[in-house]
């Protein structure tokens, strides 16, 4: 039963959670756009080897759009964020590399226990495609939870985003999958350029004030 | 070519938005704003007497219709008091003709998206149409561009954006339970097919979807413990704003889960979604009814009001069955209309003291007689008072509980008593007592604020038989 497809396929969702475990113990912010950016090309590899095995070419648009958009054109804008900000230096962690990796390991066996059991019915790589998918899911919130930081909590959000994408292509034959990437890229771009214009250094207590305080006293 | 209603319906809001986008002149947007949203209220309105087929993309039963009308009748007053509001804000220079139709634009594409939301058959679209929600209130809670309305925009967009994610895990769990039934494609999400065959899918899937699913649209409709980000988002944004939030996009996501609720239903091997909801319905109710002492702000003060209504409204959703869902239904019909008039009056208030801080308000009834009175009108509503309509759809929500589950009952009339109780306390201060704070003359438009007032009172003193009958029909659907 073990095909070629199903062993990339596996191959390539495994990756993805190996990567963000990667994303959890980065503490430079520099390093860790670089491994979200690897991050995004493994989910558009592994959406173009769905396509493939699927023989929906619709797919193939997901896998383009996480491609150039997530893994080539956010990286650079948020790259280009943080050395107008200044915020270069390093990433404030709520817990330990230590707690965190521990904590994602036992999200993962979670999963695992959570997903395997309940799809019993479904196809296997369906099935381990999901499991995959709600460890990607998990690890992107707790990384979001572990950062003070907006720019990485955004890296988080799409980390966990790229988990979605990678259980609505493994779910055979899902409709508006492509909408639904478009949604999500659009949300994307807005929460960067939020960060952007807003300048929002810290993750609600501090906004630079002052640039905003005297944009208003231009606007009055 | 015949008319479509729900064609007209989507399609208003949109090409109004795309107009008020383009449009400079903000008199001219806020009346052009305010038509159309009563045209969308007329054709929505027009769908009680008939309506069309299911389609794959859009259907209308008894459920939707009564959210929908809802939903434009509010849109529409809300949009008769934004014209007077805001006329006060550019005033005031907080807000800049720019941005003014920045707002009337996005305005009309929250209502677009919230049609959108409640007409969808499909549960992709619906989805995508509750993140557009989302997204359009954030940018209008952050419209002041204020260091607090930045943060509580931002805490907003976080916290939504994770909510919708885990409701989207939850919408491919469905598919994934229903394709080996249904059949790959697109039929495998259009809603009325699920329900047609929920009772062969998977019943552990379907748990596992509906546990992320209400993670997902339970943070959207502000169930403790996933509320943070409500009260901000309501106490920073503009005030037509949070009576939009707390009247209408709470239901919105509600509504989701409702027909998510009804999939369950349908499955006898599934778990009964509705001990969850009852949950986390009293955390809800429990906690904001003690949150309400704390607050300083006078709109974060009903949000959390909101998020105690809310809790009711779940909780009652959660016990089921004919009696509980009805008082559910009008429950939730109840708070919309009584908490939008009141941000209606609120938003007034604000305006003439200059200021949200509760502590600089007093004596409201001799300075502003007439908002005054309105405002102590609608906690007299909100807190669940005879003859308005709430205290009817409460005392069916606790007199259904205390047939079933009469320790259920207990602590919802514990928690409601709390939150009664405060609300006294800081109305006490606000309306009543030396007049404090600056105060100038309010010039305000009255008519929505006792339009929804009188409304809430006529249902309290006479329910039409009408509506009684389709209040019924829909609980009965409900299960």
């Amino acid at each position: 039963m073990h095909s070629l497809s199903f062993d990339v396929a596996h191959l390539l969702a495994g990756s993805l959670v190996l990567v963000s475990f990667m994303q959890l113990y980065q503490d430079r912010l520099y390093a860790l756009l670089n491994i979200f950016a690897l991050h995004a090309l493994i989910l558009a590899l592994s959406v173009a080897w769905q396509a493939y095995i699927q023989s929906a070419p619709h797919l193939f648009i997901t896998a383009l759009i996480a491609l150039v958009f997530k893994a080539i054109v956010i990286p650079l804008a948020l790259h280009r964020i943080i050395v107008r900000l200044g915020i270069h230096r390093e990433i404030e962690k709520v817990v330990g590399v230590g707690t965190a990796m521990l904590l994602g390991m036992a999200l993962v066996a979670l999963s695992m226990v959570v997903m395997l059991r309940v799809t019993t019915e479904a196809d296997p790589l369906a099935r381990e495609d999901l499991a995959f998918a709600l460890s990607v899911v998990l690890l992107g919130l707790l990384m979001m939870v572990t950062r003070r930081n907006a720019v990485s909590q955004v890296v988080g959000f799409m980390s966990l985003e790229n988990g979605l994408v990678l259980a609505a292509t493994g779910a055979k034959g899902m409709p508006l999958v492509v909408e639904i990437s478009i949604a999500f890229s659009i949300l994307i771009a807005f929460i960067v350029i939020g960060i952007f214009l807003f300048r929002i250094r810290e993750r609600f207590d501090t906004v630079d004030v002052q640039a905003i305080d005297s944009y208003r006293g231009e606007r009055l | 070519m015949t008319f479509d209603p729900v064609g007209a319906i989507l399609l208003i809001p949109a090409c109004a938005a795309a107009l008020l986008a383009v449009l400079p002149d903000y008199r001219l947007s806020a009346r052009i704003n305010i038509l159309a949203a009563l045209a969308t209220f007329a054709i929505a309105f027009s769908l009680f007497f008939g309506r069309p087929d299911p389609g794959p993309y859009f259907h209308v039963d008894d459920l939707n219709n009564v959210f929908i009308v809802l939903t434009t009748f509010v849109g529409f007053t809300t949009s008769v008091f934004s014209g007077s509001y805001i006329a006060h804000e550019l005033e005031t220079g907080r807000l800049t003709p720019t941005f003014l139709r920045f707002y009337h634009s996005m305005y009309q594409l929250l209502m677009f998206a919230m049609n959108l939301a409640l007409l969808a058959n499909n549960i992709g679209v619906m989805w995508v149409a509750i993140e557009l929600a989302t997204l359009t209130t954030v940018l209008m809670v952050g419209l002041y561009r204020t260091h607090e309305a930045l943060e509580a925009a931002w805490k907003y967009f976080i916290l939504g954006s994770v909510g919708i994610a885990l409701a989207l895990f939850g919408t491919i769990l469905v598919y994934m339970a229903a394709r080996p039934v249904i059949g790959e494609g697109p039929e495998a999400m259009v809603w009325t097919r699920l329900l047609l065959n929920a009772i062969h899918f998977d019943p552990a899937l379907l748990n596992l979807a509906f546990v992320f699913l209400l993670l997902g649209y339970g943070t959207k409709v502000g169930l403790a413990p996933l509320h943070a980000w409500l009260p901000d988002a309501h106490a920073e944004g503009p005030t037509p704003i949070s009576a939009v939030l707390s009247g209408l996009l709470l239901n919105v996501a509600l509504y989701a889960l409702l027909r998510f609720k009804m999939l369950l239903a349908a499955n006898p091997a599934a778990l009964a979604p509705g001990p969850l909801m009852v949950i986390m319905g009293l955390i809800s109710v429990v906690f904001a009814a003690f949150m309400l002492y704390r607050r300083r702000d006078i709109k974060r003060m009903f949000a959390y009001s909101s998020i105690e209504h809310m809790g009711i409204i779940a909780f009652a959703f959660g016990m089921g069955g004919p009696l509980a869902n009805f008082a559910g239904l009008l429950h939730m019909t109840m708070h919309s209309l009584t908490k939008s008039a009141i941000f209606f009056a609120v938003g007034h208030i604000s305006q003439v003291k200059g200021t949200q801080r509760i502590a600089d308000m007093g004596g409201l009834t001799q300075t502003n007689p007439v908002l005054g009175w309105g405002l102590v009108l609608g906690v007299v509503a909100i807190a669940g008072l005879p003859p308005l309509g709430i205290f009817t759809s409460e005392f069916l929500v606790v007199t259904s509980t205390f047939a079933r589950a009469p320790w259920l009952a207990v602590i919802l009339v514990f928690g409601l008593l709390v939150a009664f109780a405060a609300l006294f306390l800081r109305l006490n201060s606000i309306a009543f007592g030396e007049p404090r704070g600056n105060s100038e003359p309010a010039e305000a438009s009255y008519v929505p604020m006792f339009c929804h007032l009188g409304l809430v009172l006529l249902v309290g003193i006479y329910m039409p038989p009408a509506l009684v009958g389709w209040f019924q029909n829909v609980a009965q659907l409900l299960g």
